[in-house]
């Protein structure tokens, strides 16, 4: 293979590196003849991407087409004949994207068809009130019109206006109805209520031949609560498919040894205990295991937080999450999957998402307290204006103001328009908002934990300097065919270049190759022959001279001292909480400028702490990547988790950042105190906007039209004030 | 008076029109990949989907 830059070309993405293999055939699709298969792909972010990406999988044999979608990352690829779909990854991986296979029984469709059902219907409502205007707007400026003209013009309206609310409104009264029937009132109910009443009665107006209709006002507020409503289900979607790629991201596929001997790809979720599998260098231990053959080496940071590899022995237990480093390892499962470390993690994350929901939809919460009072009025206004001998009509025409004037719109959007302008915000800064209330709970944080491994520090180990280039050049030969994280230091620390000829893996070891004809070894010190060494070292010997030793530590992230200095600035407490030794907790503690800290502290008392933090009190914000922070992120009061950490973690946390900097984490807290004002401003000014506008409508001095334009006018100093957040500038700002 | 109610029947056939595009755009997949098309575009290799 030619020298590509590995990656995306532009070199402002990092290219995905410890890609980790798994065999995508089990979630290949055939249809007449054709496979396919769809990818979730990491790391491809621009044009030059895309074209890289299509042009390599569209040359493998086969391939009819090959389509990078770029806004949600997936590669959709169709083929005919036998291609192995393995291939398709590895070709991916091989340019220095991540790929994961995305099952196809795990749609996000329904999300789907929902925002597109949301943005037909704001489409038409939005078509439907111009149309309805211009037919309508002109008898209110032409009072001396005849009847018959206007009945004609009431009639036209009504033939735009009736079917398009019909069609618009159907969201609105689906969602009341289904309300209705769990006995309660959601937001939903007096919109659906407006609605039908101004068209019904507008109806009977113009039968009656009455003067005014108020068609135009039924179709407005549709539009105007529909917009609010598609970007709220836009959000919800995309937090939706970012999670569902990561959980892509997980190893699904594992490859089974049948009673003959047989290898076979399968689901993991197909696995049941006692069978074998075999396990190849690079993948990653979808379940529970015992080791019953082979040797190899295991990085087990994803479970215990450990960066260094260890070796494997016979009968060794390994939990999933695990990956197999050098050698293929034959293991007998222990578990289903569903009943593995990873999924018991993943059913502590779901306690802990449930405790959160309490959060949930602010909105709604306000609306049950604000309907049954707008219900009120409104029935109140009906009666009172019957009682002082209004007709009818007159009195059902007030109500109807009443029920339109205080539409809950500006309560509608004050939070979804806030919570997309500051994710947009947030995005354009490489962090990635999980959910829209998660910046309601990270803005009032005041205590911040974070994990060292990977979340202060890099997690990857780094070569110290001190050592010769042209050993590394030498070294770096041997270290680009192993997957061992000290072998990626070296190569990172080297470049790209060629490979050492007839290399040979010894697992648990080392590697050994013929660099110009002389035997080249690299691995631990005994393997190397060098005498007594230390396990975080990596010794390199080429015959005819001295072995050399290449050093390794795990570097903190360059700003992790500026940010903590940030944080406290802010009025925040912060503390490092680590399963790593004291020794090097403390050193990262001093480096980061922490004074508060704790080493050793397994997963369960993390989760532990967290829970005796905010039991007093403290609303805790977790940072941390590990399996061992999962629980903890979970249970937190707000969590962010590094780029780098492992799936079920990211799943666990509100965001999610990337890049090298951790100036992400003050970013996302002073963001979302930003969005908290915005959004208290708002619901501020809703509230004020219906005091004054409610005894307007009961007193019987606005029509609906005017009601509807009102409620317009504060829905859109609402949405102004909400993208004042867009424009503000923050302390700390990359460009 | 006549001459609204044409002018009436235009604008609304223009509406139904614009609401025609709309749903062959979306159906056509044209909002599926805003930043892709976007890149697409500066391209030169690119190649229509084939289907």
């Amino acid at each position: 293979m030619s020298v590509v830059a590995a990656g995306c070309p532009s070199r402002l993405t990092p290219p995905e590196t410890g890609s980790v293999a798994s065999n995508p055939a089990p979630f290949v699709t055939e249809r007449g003849g054709r496979s396919a298969l769809d990818i979730v792909v990491r790391g491809a972010s621009c044009g030059g991407c895309l074209a890289k990406i299509e042009k390599a999988v569209g040359q493998l044999d086969g391939v009819q087409s090959a389509r990078l979608n770029l806004s949600n990352g997936r590669l959709h690829v169709e083929w005919i004949g036998k291609l192995d779909p393995r291939r398709i990854t590895d070709t991916l991986t091989g340019l220095g994207y991540g790929a994961a296979a995305l099952d196809p029984g795990n749609p996000d469709k329904t999300y789907a068809r929902t925002e597109r059902r949301l943005l037909i219907a704001l489409v038409v409502a939005g078509l439907a009130t111009v149309n309805v205007m211009v037919v309508a707007e002109p008898l209110w400026f032409s009072p001396d019109v005849d009847a018959a003209t206007r009945t004609l013009f009431h009639w036209l309206s009504a033939l735009i206006a009736i079917p398009a609310s019909a069609f618009c409104g159907l969201p609105f009264f689906e969602s009341a109805i289904s309300s209705l029937q769990r006995g309660r009132l959601n937001m939903d109910v007096p919109i659906s209520l407006a609605v039908i009443l101004a068209i019904g009665l507008s109806v009977y107006e113009t039968i009656r031949g009455g003067e005014h209709a108020y068609f135009d006002a039924s179709v407005m507020l549709l539009f105007f609560l529909l917009i609010g409503r598609f970007l709220d289900a836009r959000l919800r979607r995309r937090a939706y498919a970012a999670a569902n790629a990561l959980a892509a991201m997980q190893t699904s596929s594992v490859t089974r040894i049948d009673g003959k001997g047989a290898a076979e790809a399968v689901k993991a979720s197909d696995i049941k205990p006692g069978e074998i599998l075999l396990l190849t260098a690079g993948e990653r231990l979808a379940v529970d295991a015992e080791v019953i053959g082979g040797e190899s080496d295991i990085d087990q940071r994803l479970v215990t937080g450990e960066v260094e590899p260890v070796a494997s022995f016979q009968g060794q237990t390994l939990h999933a999450g695990a990956i197999n480093l050098s050698g293929a390892l034959r293991v007998r499962a222990l578990a289903p999957a569903s009943r593995s470390l990873m999924a018991d993690v993943s059913r502590l994350l779901e306690a802990g998402e449930q405790k959160k929901s309490a959060y949930r939809r602010i909105a709604d919460k306000a609306a049950e307290a604000y309907v049954p009072q707008v219900h009120a009025a409104a029935l109140l206004a009906f009666i009172g204006w019957l009682l002082f001998g209004a007709t009818v009509e007159h009195a059902a025409f007030v109500a109807i103001t009443v029920l339109i004037i205080t539409c809950p719109c500006a309560i509608g959007l004050a939070a979804p328009l806030v919570q997309v302008v500051a994710a947009g915000r947030l995005f354009q800064r490489g962090v990635f908002l999980a959910s829209g209330d998660a910046l309601e709970r990270i803005a009032t944080a005041d205590h911040v934990i974070f994990d060292k491994t990977g979340t202060l520090t890099l997690g990857d180990p780094v070569l110290v300097s001190g050592y010769s280039p042209g050993d590394l050049e030498l070294a770096a030969r041997l270290a680009r065919a192993s997957r061992h994280p000290f072998s990626r230091a070296i190569v990172a620390a080297a470049g790209t270049g060629s490979i050492a000829a007839s290399i040979k893996e010894h697992p648990g070891r080392g590697v050994s190759g013929m660099i110009d004809g002389r035997l080249a070894r690299l691995g631990s010190v005994d393997f190397v022959g060098a005498g007594a060494g230390h396990s975080s070292e990596l010794w390199f010997a080429i015959e005819g001279s001295a072995p050399v030793c290449f050093r390794f530590e795990d570097r903190i992230r360059p700003d992790a001292a500026a940010t903590v200095r940030r944080l406290q600035q802010m009025g925040l407490s912060v503390e490092l909480l680590s399963g790593d030794g004291h020794e090097r907790v403390g050193a990262a503690a001093a480096e980061a400028g922490i004074t508060v800290w704790t080493a050793a502290a397994a997963p369960m008392s993390k989760a532990a702490h967290l829970e005796e933090l905010q039991t007093r009190g403290r609303r805790v914000l977790m940072v941390g990547d590990g399996l061992n922070d999962a629980a903890a992120l979970a249970g937190a009061h707000a969590s962010i988790a590094p780029g780098g950490a492992v799936d079920v973690s990211r799943l666990a946390s509100d965001c999610v950042f990337s890049g090298e900097t951790l100036a992400a984490v003050a970013d996302v807290i002073t963001i979302a105190r930003q969005a908290r004002s915005r959004m208290r401003e708002n619901f501020a000014f809703a509230a004020l906007y219906n005091f004054v506008a409610i005894p307007v409508a009961l007193a019987g001095w606005a029509t609906p039209l005017v009601a509807a334009a009102a409620m317009s006018a504060s829905s859109a100093v609402v949405t102004l004030n909400a993208l004042r957040l867009s424009g503000a500038g923050t302390p700390g700002d990359p460009r | 008076m006549s001459v609204l109610l044409y002018m009436i029947a235009a604008a609304l056939g223009l509406a139904i029109l614009a609401l025609a595009g709309f749903l062959w755009a979306l159906r056509s997949g044209q909002f599926e990949d805003p930043a892709g098309a976007a890149w697409r575009a500066l391209n030169d290799e690119d190649h229509p989907a084939r289907e």
